[in-house]
């Protein structure tokens, strides 16, 4: 042929119109421009105007189209009508589905409404869900947290009123070193490839700590395949090194941290270990200036840390002077951890010696003046441009919390927290956690519970306990076994309902949970309890009632079904209340609204709340004369005020002189206003204010102008938590509220009021199962709802699991080869393959992609049920006996956070192969199966 | 056969950075949902639910595992789609015409107007990089998004390939390759951007640039390069408080 060009249309029509909402295919929050076609979602791509991903998107965002056409989406409210777990179910209308609802709740709710444990997964509306919970009356409210990166948010917030991700990011625009500690690849998913892309492109250096080097560990400059669990050790490792050099920030943690705060040294008294107050209760410090003890904030004081005050025969010293003594110990060196740790000791002293490099010899100044809560005048931003990230890979250890304390610790005293260079807080934190509200548990018949169910306990007192020292929720959060659990202990809740320990429930009500699969530890333990009867034949747990958009496993073990929308068919806030979407730059929140109707008799499930709240009349959910309140989420969203001025959303409220952000009066047309912008709403921090959060009086007053605290709030960073001590000196026999006397001991130990380190690996008996077995998330899938999605499964169908050379090698494995992967707790029959960059002790596979047979709408052969798998059947909720007769929980001993990557194995050839064990009998789909084949395209 | 312009008024190509890319697909869907819903037919998904999903992807992820000669073993995430090549061997095989390189910015297309669907450019390409729509019968590559990057319909902004506007890591990048003072001519001149098997002679227009050395000081050998910053100020806690007063005395 010759050539022969032929015309191309060029400019061909986009789209209809572009509706500009949120993503919700993972946890991110990005914003998306949704192209139209014929009143039909016909693409999705990232909203160039958005703080959060500034146009681009990732994967799953992009997939978005498959999830709003999903096969797998529920069609109606359902009652079970077959055993639990058959799925066999009867498509009922809303109103049977509340009458129903409402015969089960209301008689709790006058009765005992403890008798209720509302859970609601990953749940982004938690400032909704806990007011309908707080009304209800029930202590047992939370949402996934405690399976999650509790030990992250909450170390964070206790040591300097925030963490990573929602709370904080590195500085992008600055940081000329960045070390990430155990980042799988989401969490957050497009700002931190975009920071990574940022931060190359300018040559500066990346630093992947984790056992497994793919994602963003694969493109950093340097991988650090530590031995898992050892992170903390590492840590204190490197900050031996550089208090021993004096490469340490001297003048920002003696102005800006509780290091030169004085501890009461009175042995054995009830208060040692405390820090010195001062009549008004503010903790003192010795004045450089005068020599003399002075409150820590007093005007024109300079903290002493190396400070001493002698009084009645004692010397007490700083929380510095402490540390130097805790930290210069051998038993931190780097060659007394290295072999533990997998690093070697030189290793360890080049890469402290790095960031003491970075953060001392290659300072930045920004020339801006701000003013200290203390008066003190700065003419300029000092910054340590080191920068630190982490979430779940330290988290999700028995002692993940003290190791991400140790984090947060090393940042501070390099300087580098708040500081140009460093990590920034996102508003509305920083906030520490003496502005957080304190858990609360009182039940009362037929009224709301006495304030907010979660927040962060300072002591004893705060934690939830019944008059006889039992747990008051269902989960023993806040409880002696776990006295720091901010964010309850979803994991243990059907574990705990099923015991009846410490007591029976009647109604388990779920959200976007699936914890008859992937969201639990032990699944098959739990598909067990979830179905198990008692003597006369009725399930031990009576009534679940749950609430899904898609047909996913747990959807069988549920004898009512409330059906969600997915995303585009729904209103959502992204809520300043709540996990917001802000930039270390920016205050933003964001809007979902309906940018498609559902095609379906179902509901967002906050608006069904309002229905059910209603119909129950729960104090807030109705109006005086008892009619309801909020006519849907969009009317509450709008309408409801939480304090005066301050609602879900802070953009475009009515102030005195028109519409503002912040503060401001209910805008009933509000919602239009966040669709005419896109979506979201911003304002930026002034530049004044944008760094030193905590202590800067131009950030509090910004922060108290815009509705974030009602009044200022300076504070310091508390390198020692002293809430902890408190812990320790009841369990050392102080004060009323006593522990009981076989947690004293691990009480004593765990929760130091400066980070420790403690190996996990005798309770998982490491001796008999050397291997440690980790999951990491896909970029391209987001835990169950990607395997639903036609796209994205042929991205991740099913997911071996990966093995070092070494354990290869030992098993003569070869491609195609399947093992048996036995824990302490259980045993499964994988697919392998081969990994070599990977800690030689460490296997791992992808998170969710395995499925239950019939579920999700897949064919009942999908390579998700036949190749893919669940680490979970290997995990137990508790630890492993050890012959003292107790049952100890696999979870963090001060969060309760669950502690899933503690899990150890062992992995040998399997005989078997060609399908994953165990392997479930199939689930009835109560939405059929999805189409043959798709071809996709609304326009000609 | 079909022939190949003699030349071509500009090169527009893609650079792909392999030192920034984090492997997580975005270009692969984000292509996948544009391509789709535009040029020619959908993008169809056999057993799209099923034992065997199979579908049509105009841009695909690989990743490698790498044993340098010093270090630990590296994983290289390596995105793949039409190179766009001066000497297409794609093109001359086509028995119909359908396969064209486009004189005024060398783009390699399918009018699947004339397309037969007998998969010789499939197997011509040596990447690899076409597909054969199961369902349309047609044969499918990557367009470098000839209908976005003109499009007077989207904001002057937007008019880049899906794939480049969507990548998080700006791992991906856009532009002529025939002129050298473009940003990705100098990113390649800067980089060290590299032809994929350019012992094919195909000479394509995309380049990637190679990841950064990594892990250095397994090449250096010298890991105490900067031990004299860790010279400890005192030999112990004590000596540390004595060393402190005098640090303090500075500030």
């Amino acid at each position: 042929m010759g050539f022969n060009q032929p015309v191309v249309d060029t400019s061909p029509k986009v789209s209809d119109e572009v509706r500009k909402t949120t993503c919700y295919m993972c946890a991110c929050r990005c914003g998306i421009n949704v192209h139209m076609k014929e009143g039909k979602v016909a693409y999705i791509e990232g909203n160039k105007d958005h703080p959060v991903n500034q146009g681009v998107l990732c994967a799953k965002g992009s997939a978005g189209i498959m999830q709003v056409n999903a096969p797998s989406r529920l069609r109606a409210p359902m009652k079970r009508v077959g055993e639990r777990g058959s799925g066999e179910f009867e498509e009922i209308t809303w109103e049977e589905a509340y009458d129903i609802a409402v015969s089960k709740l209301k008689p709790i709710r006058d009765e005992d409404p403890s008798k209720l444990a509302f859970f609601t997964g990953r749940d982004q509306s938690q400032s909704f869900t806990s007011l309908w919970a707080q009304g209800f009356g029930t202590p047992n409210y939370a949402a996934h947290g405690g399976f999650c990166s509790v030990n992250m948010a909450a170390a964070g917030i206790y040591t300097m009123g925030g963490a990573f991700w929602e709370f904080g990011q590195p500085d992008w625009d600055h940081t000329k070193m960045l070390m990430i500690f155990g980042v799988a690849e989401d969490h957050d998913s497009n700002p931190i490839k975009m920071g990574l892309g940022k931060i190359k492109a300018r040559g500066a250096k990346v630093v992947g700590v984790n056992p497994i080097r793919s994602g963003y560990n694969a493109v950093a400059d340097e991988w650090v395949g530590i031995t898992p669990g050892t992170d903390g050790l590492f840590i204190l490792s490197m900050l031996h090194c550089l208090i021993k050099a004096g490469k340490i920030d001297l003048d920002y943690l003696s102005q800006f941290t509780n290091a030169p705060v004085l501890l009461d040294e009175t042995d054995g008294s009830a208060e040692e270990g405390l820090f010195l107050k001062d009549k008004d209760g503010k903790a003192l410090v010795i004045d450089r200036n005068t020599g003399k003890l002075a409150p820590f904030d007093g005007k024109g004081v300079y903290p002493d840390l190396a400070g001493t005050h002698r009084k009645a025969g004692v010397t007490h010293r700083t929380v510095f002077h402490h540390m130097i003594e805790r930290y210069m110990s051998e038993e931190y060196a780097p060659e007394a951890v290295a072999e533990r740790c997998g690093i070697s000791a030189k290793r360890i002293r080049k890469l402290a010696a790095e960031l003491a490099d970075v953060a001392f010899n290659q300072a930045i100044e920004l020339d801006r003046p701000w003013t200290d809560f203390r008066g003190k005048k700065h003419d300029k931003m000092v910054g340590r441009p080191v920068s630190f990230h982490s979430m779940r890979g330290i988290s999700a250890h028995a002692n993940g919390f003290q190791t991400c304390r140790a984090l947060h610790v090393l940042q501070i005293m390099l300087g580098s927290v708040e500081t140009p260079g460093g990590m920034r807080f996102k508003p509305p934190y920083p906030k520490p956690a003496t502005a957080h509200p304190k858990p609360h548990c009182k039940v009362t018949p037929g009224a709301a519970l006495d304030g907010p169910h979660l927040g962060f306990t300072h002591g004893p007192d705060d934690l939830c306990l019944r008059e006889d020292g039992t747990a008051a929720r269902i989960d023993k959060a806040f409880t002696w076994e776990n006295p720091m659990s901010s964010h309850g202990m979803m994991h243990m809740v059907i574990s705990n309902a099923h015991a009846g320990d410490p007591y029976k429930i009647d109604t388990l009500f779920m959200y976007m949970a699936n914890m008859s699969w992937n969201s639990s530890m032990n699944t098959s333990g739990v598909i067990e309890m979830l179905t198990d009867k008692d003597e006369d034949g009725n399930y031990v747990i009576p009534n679940i009632i749950y609430s899904d958009a898609y047909s996913s496993e747990m959807v069988a073990y549920s004898d009512l079904i409330l059906p969600d929308t997915t995303y585009l068919e729904r209103h959502d806030c992204i809520s300043l209340l709540d996990r917001p979407i802000c930039e270390a730059d920016a205050v933003a929140d964001a809007i979902r609204w309906p940018v498609v109707e559902p095609d379906r008799d179902v509901k967002g499930f906050q608006s069904a709340l309002c229905d059910l709240g209603a119909r129950l009349g729960l104090p807030g959910f109705v109006n005086e004369d008892g009619s309801q309140k909020y006519e849907d989420y969009a009317d509450y969203i709008t309408n409801h005020i939480r304090r005066p001025g301050v609602g879900p959303l802070a953009g475009w409220r009515v102030g005195e002189d028109g519409l503002q952000g912040g503060r401001g009066d209910v805008n009933e047309a509000q919602l239009d206003a966040y669709i005419e912008n896109g979506g979201f709403w911003m304002e930026h921090v002034p530049e004044d204010a944008a760094y030193y959060k905590p202590f800067n009086m131009g950030y509090q007053d910004w922060a108290v102008k815009m509705g974030f605290f009602d009044a200022v709030q300076p504070y310091i960073f508390q390198l020692y938590v002293e809430p902890m001590r408190k812990f320790q000196l009841a369990a050392e026999g102080h004060g009323e509220r006593q522990p009981p006397e076989h947690l004293r001991e691990r009480i004593k130990h765990t929760l130091d009021p400066l980070p420790i380190w403690y190996s996990n690996e005798p309770e998982n008996l490491a001796d008999q199962y050397p291997v440690t077995a980790l999951t990491q998330r896909p970029m391209a899938m987001y835990h169950s709802w990607g395997s639903q999605n036609a796209w994205l499964r042929q991205i991740h169908g099913h997911n071996p699991l990966y093995v070092p050379t070494k354990i290869w090698e030992e098993n003569s494995f070869e491609e195609g080869d399947w093992a048996k992967v036995v824990s302490p707790h259980g045993e499964i029959v994988v697919p392998v393959a081969h990994m070599a960059a990977l800690n030689d002790n460490t296997v791992w596979t992808w998170n969710a992609i395995g499925k239950r047979k019939g579920a999700w709408a897949l064919e009942e052969n999908a390579p998700e049920t036949t190749k893919g798998f669940l680490l979970n059947h290997l995990i137990h909720e508790l630890l492993p006996a050890n012959g003292d007769g107790m049952r100890w929980a696999n979870s963090d001993p001060i969060t309760g956070q669950a502690a899933w990557f503690d899990l150890k194995v062992r992995i040998e050839k399997s005989d078997v192969a060609g399908q994953t064990l165990p392997d479930f009998a199939p689930q009835k789909s109560p939405v059929g199966k999805g189409p043959k084949d798709l071809a996709w395209k609304l326009g000609k | 056969m079909t022939t190949l312009p003699t030349h071509t008024e500009k090169k527009l190509g893609l650079v792909i950075d392999l030192d920034t890319c984090v492997g997580c697909h975005a270009c692969v869907v984000s292509c996948k949902g544009w391509n789709t819903e535009n040029y020619g037919a959908p993008l169809s998904d056999q057993d799209a639910y099923g034992a065997n999903p199979s579908g049509t992807f105009l841009n695909r992820v690989h990743s490698y595992e790498v044993q340098p000669e010093a270090g630990p073993a590296q994983l290289i995430h390596f995105p793949k789609s039409c190179l766009h090549c001066d000497d297409a061997p794609c093109v001359t095989v086509c028995p119909t015409g359908a396969s064209y390189k486009r004189v005024e910015d060398g783009i390699v297309l399918v009018n699947e107007a004339d397309c037969i669907g007998c998969g010789l450019c499939a197997w011509a390409c040596p990447y690899g990089a076409r597909e054969l729509d199961q369902q349309e019968g047609v044969m499918k590559k990557c367009t470098l998004c000839v209908d976005r990057i003109y499009n007077e319909n989207l904001p002057e902004e937007d008019r880049q390939p899906a794939c480049v506007r969507t990548c998080p890591a700006g791992a991906r990048h856009f532009g002529d390759l025939g002129d050298e003072n473009s940003d990705v001519s100098k990113l390649v001149a800067e980089r060290g951007g590299v032809d994929l098997m350019p012992e094919q002679g195909t000479k394509p227009v995309n380049k990637y640039l190679p990841p950064r050395l990594k892990d250095d000081y397994t090449n250096t050998g010298d890991i105490d390069i900067l031990a004299p910053l860790l010279e400890p100020v005192a030999p112990d806690a004590k000596g540390i408080l004595g060393w402190l007063d005098k640090a303090l005395e500075k500030l």
